[in-house]
C-alpha cells in the first residue's frame, strides 16, 4: 500500500522527456566506427583489384588471338594487341583499366562488343533478385524452425527437424533444382521449366521464373541456418539475462523474440551476410539448369571465350558484392549488439 | 493471527542428472510474514537458489521436477498455476534479484528499457511513461546522473551500478515479497555494505517482505528477524536472529558462526564458510543418517543410522539434530 502511493508521487514528478534520447557519445563513437570500416573497404577493393587484375595478366591466353582466329597474320594480330591495349606494361594496363573504371567509361566485351557494365546490369537483374529471394526462403523457413527447435529441445518436433535439416545438408542444390522442375513444371505443369522472359516484357512471369530457383537455392541454406539459429538459441536461453527476462513476468513472445533472438541471431548474421555475398556472386549451376541469363553464366561463358574485360570486371564485381554485403552485415552487427557499437 | 505472505510447504525439488538424481531441496518448510525480512544462509550447492527458483516457478524442466510440496503466496498455490496466472505474479508481486549482475542484465538492451519493461507488461504503461518511471527508479538506487544513462548499455557499468539496476528492476511494480539471492557475493566488500544499505532503505519505505538469501552471517545479522540455516537442500535449523547468534543449537550453525570474523579483531580478513572441515556430500546419495555426519565433530551411532526431524529446541528456535535428545553427547567428544 505505501510503496504504491510513493510510486504515485515519484510519477508525478515530470521532468522533460526529450533528455532521455540525447545520447552525443554514442553517436560519436558510432561515426567513428563507420569511418573506420570505410577505410578498411576501401584498402581491401583495392588489394582485390590488385590481385584479379595481376591473375588475369599472368593467365595463358591471347584475346586477340582469340578474337581473330588461328588464320590471322601477324600484322593484324598486333594491330588489335596494340588497339586494346595488351601490348602496354602491367602499371599502365592496371591503371587504365581503373581509371576507366573510376571515370564510369568501363571497359567493353570483346565478345558481345558492348560495355561489360550493361551485362552486369542485365545479369543483376536476374540474380539479384534470385538471390534476395533466396535468402528470403532461407530466413523465413530457417527463423521460425530453428527457434521452435530450440524451444522443443530432444522432443520429437526437434528430431524431425533435425532430421530434415540433416537432409538439407546433404542434398546438392542442383538434383533439388532439377526435382522441383520435374515435380512442379514437368508433372503438374505449374511453373516453366526455364529460361527468364526479362523483367520489361512479362514481370509476374518472371518473377515465377526465380522462384522454383530461389527456392531450391534457399531451402539448402535454409538448412544451415536452422541449425545454427537453434543451437545459438538454446545457448542464449540458458543465459541468466534469460532468466531475469522471465522472472520479470514478460510474455513469453518478449522473452524469446527480444531478449533471446536478439541475442542468438549476432552469429547466425554472419553466416547469412555471407550466404548472400556467395549468391549475388551467381549460382552457376541453378543457372545453368534454370537456364536464367546471371552473372554465373556470363562469367563461366566469358572465361570459356577469354573475354578478358568481362571477366575481370565480374569477378570485380563479385568481390565488391561480397565486400559490401559483409559490410552491411557489420553495420547490422552493431545496430544489434551494443558491445560492438560502443567499443 | 493472519496467514504468512509466502508459505512453502515441503518443498522437493529434484534434477534428473546423467549421474542419477540431485535431490537439490528437501522437503523445505519456510513461511514470510507481510513486511518480514528472514535470512535463508548456508554454504554453496546447498540449494538457497532452487529454493527461490521454485517460487517463481523458474526451475527448468527438464532436468528439474518439483518433487513435492506446495508454494502459498497470499493465499495461492503458485505450484498449481498454470502460464499467464503465475506470469502475472511475477515482476509484479514477487520480484527477484539474482547473485550475478554481470550476466543478468540483457547485454543487447539499453537499462532504462530494461528498468521499463514490469511495466509495460504489468501496469499497462506506455513506453514514455515506464521510462519516466524507470528514470525515477534508478535515481531512487543511486544511480548517477540518470538521465543520460537510460540508454546505456549493461556493458557500460560496473557490478555494483548493475546491481543497482537489477534492483529498480525488481522494484518498479512494487513487489510484495522480493527475493534476492545473494545481492552481493559478487561485489566487492565497500560496495557490498552500500547495496545492503540501499535494500534496507527500499524496503522500509515500501514495507515489502524480503527473503534474503546469503552465505555470509555477518549480512544477515544486520538486516533480518530470523534466519534459517540450510545444509545439503535442508533446513538444518531456524529461529529469530538473536536466539541463533548468541545460542545456535546444531553444530552446523555453530561452525558457521565460528568461521565468522570476531569482533575486535577487524583486521583478519573474513573467512568463507567452508572453514568447516570436510565439504557438502553430493545430493545424489542416498542418505540413511544425518547428511552433517561426516563433518560433524559430536557424531555418535545414531547419527549415521538414521535422520533427525526438525525439533524444538526452544520457543521459536528449531533445529535438525540428535543432541537434542542426547545433550550429553556433545560434552563426551567435546
Ligand atoms: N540445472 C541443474 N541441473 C542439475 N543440478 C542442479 C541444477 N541446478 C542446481 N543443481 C544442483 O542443486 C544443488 C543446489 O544448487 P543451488 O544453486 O540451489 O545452490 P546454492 O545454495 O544457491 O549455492 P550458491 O551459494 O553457490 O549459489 C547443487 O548441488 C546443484 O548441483
Ligand atoms: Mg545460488
Amino acid at each position: 500500500m505505501r510503496l504504491k502511493s510513493g510510486l504515485k508521487n515519484s510519477h508525478c514528478i515530470c521532468r522533460p522527456a526529450e533528455t532521455i534520447c540525447v545520447r552525443p557519445a554514442g553517436f560519436l563513437k558510432m561515426t567513428r566506427y563507420l569511418i573506420k570500416k570505410l577505410n578498411a573497404f576501401a584498402l581491401l577493393l583495392f588489394l582485390v583489384s590488385i590481385s584479379v587484375f595481376s591473375v588475369l595478366f599472368v593467365l595463358p591466353g591471347d584475346p586477340a588471338q582469340i578474337m581473330l582466329g588461328i588464320n590471322a597474320t601477324p600484322e593484324t594480330l598486333a594491330n588489335l594487341r596494340r588497339e586494346l591495349g595488351l601490348d602496354q606494361p602491367f602499371w599502365t594496363q592496371y591503371l587504365t583499366w581503373m581509371a576507366n573504371l573510376l571515370t564510369g567509361k568501363g571497359s567493353r566485351s570483346l565478345n558481345y562488343d558492348m560495355p561489360v557494365y550493361d551485362l552486369i546490369l542485365s545479369c543483376m537483374a536476374v540474380t539479384g533478385p534470385m538471390a534476395l529471394m533466396a535468402m528470403i526462403f532461407a530466413v523465413i523457413i530457417s527463423l521460425p524452425l530453428g527457434i521452435y527447435a530450440a524451444r522443443h529441445q530432444n522432443r520429437p518436433a526437434d528430431v524431425t527437424v533435425m532430421f530434415f535439416t540433416q537432409l538439407g545438408l546433404a542434398t546438392p542444390e542442383f538434383w533439388l533444382g532439377i526435382l522441383l522442375i520435374l515435380l512442379l513444371s514437368v508433372n503438374l505443369g505449374w511453373f516453366a521449366a526455364g529460361g527468364f522472359p526479362g523483367w520489361r516484357a512479362d514481370f509476374w512471369g518472371s518473377l515465377k521464373a526465380l522462384l522454383l530457383p530461389a527456392f531450391a537455392l534457399g531451402v539448402i541454406r535454409a538448412s544451415i541456418l536452422t541449425r545454427l539459429t537453434r543451437s545459438s538459441m538454446l545457448e542464449v536461453l540458458r543465459e541468466d539475462y534469460v532468466r531475469t527476462a522471465w522472472a520479470k513476468g514478460l510474455r513469453e513472445r518478449t522473452v524469446i523474440y527480444v531478449h533471446a533472438l536478439r541475442n542468438a541471431l549476432i552469429p547466425v548474421l554472419t553466416i547469412m551476410g555471407l550466404q548472400l555475398g556467395q549468391l549475388l556472386a551467381g549460382a552457376i549451376i541453378i543457372e545453368n539448369v534454370y537456364y536464367l541469363p546471371g552473372l554465373g553464366r556470363l562469367v563461366f561463358n566469358a572465361i570459356g571465350q577469354r573475354d578478358l574485360p568481362v571477366v575481370r570486371d565480374v569477378v570485380l564485381f563479385m568481390a565488391v558484392a561480397v565486400v559490401v554485403v559483409n559490410f552491411i552485415v557489420d553495420l547490422t552487427y552493431a545496430t544489434v549488439d551494443p558491445r560492438i557499437r560502443l567499443e | 493471527m493472519t496467514s504468512p505472505l509466502l508459505e512453502i510447504l515441503d518443498l522437493s525439488v529434484h534434477f534428473h542428472t546423467p549421474e542419477g538424481i540431485v535431490c537439490a531441496v528437501d522437503r523445505v518448510n519456510i513461511a514470510l510474514n507481510s513486511g518480514e525480512t528472514i535470512g535463508l544462509v548456508g554454504e554453496s550447492g546447498c540449494g538457497k537458489s532452487v529454493t527461490s527458483l521454485a517460487v517463481l516457478g523458474l526451475i527448468s524442466s527438464p532436468p528439474g521436477r518439483i518433487a513435492g510440496g506446495s508454494i502459498l503466496f497470499d493465499g495461492r498455490n503458485l505450484l498449481a498455476l498454470e502460464g499467464d496466472r503465475l506470469r502475472r505474479i511475477r515482476g509484479r508481486e514477487i520480484s527477484m534479484i539474482f547473485q550475478e549482475p554481470m550476466t543478468s542484465l540483457n547485454p543487447v538492451l539499453p537499462i532504462g528499457r530494461q528498468v521499463a519493461e514490469p511495466l509495460m507488461v504489468h501496469k499497462g504503461f506506455t513506453k514514455k511513461e515506464a521510462l519516466e518511471l524507470a528514470a525515477e527508479w534508478l535515481d531512487q538506487v543511486k544511480i548517477p546522473a540518470v538521465r543520460r544513462r537510460l540508454n546505456d548499455y549493461p556493458h557500460q557499468l560496473s557490478g555494483g551500478m548493475r546491481q543497482r539496476v537489477m534492483i529498480a528492476m525488481a522494484m518498479v511494480c512494487g513487489p510484495k515479497l522480493l527475493i534476492a539471492d545473494e545481492p552481493t557475493t559478487a561485489l566487492d566488500v565497500t560496495i557490498q555494505a552500500q547495496i545492503l544499505s540501499l535494500m534496507v532503505g527500499l524496503k522500509e519505505k515500501s514495507g515489502m517482505a524480503l527473503l534474503l538469501i546469503t552465505h555470509d552471517l555477518g549480512v544477515v545479522a544486520q538486516m533480518v528477524s530470523r534466519v534459517m540455516v540450510m545444509y545439503a537442500g535442508q533446513i538444518v535449523e531456524a529461529g529469530g536472529v538473536s536466539d541463533l547468534f548468541d545460542r545456535p543449537f546444531h553444530p552446523y550453525t555453530q561452525g558457521l558462526l565460528r568461521s565468522m570474523p570476531r569482533l575486535g579483531d577487524p583486521g583478519k580478513k573474513r573467512k568463507r564458510l567452508n572453514e568447516i572441515a570436510g565439504s557438502v556430500p553430493l545430493l545424489t546419495e542416498r542418505f540413511i543418517g544425518c547428511r552433517f555426519a561426516d563433518r560433524c565433530p559430536y557424531t555418535f551411532d545414531l547419527c549415521r543410522l538414521q535422520a533427525p526431524e526438525l525439533t524444538d529446541v526452544r520457543e521459536g528456535q528449531v533445529a535438525r539434530c540428535w543432541l537434542i535428545f542426547q545433550p550429553e553427547k556433545r560434552s563426551l567428544n567435546a
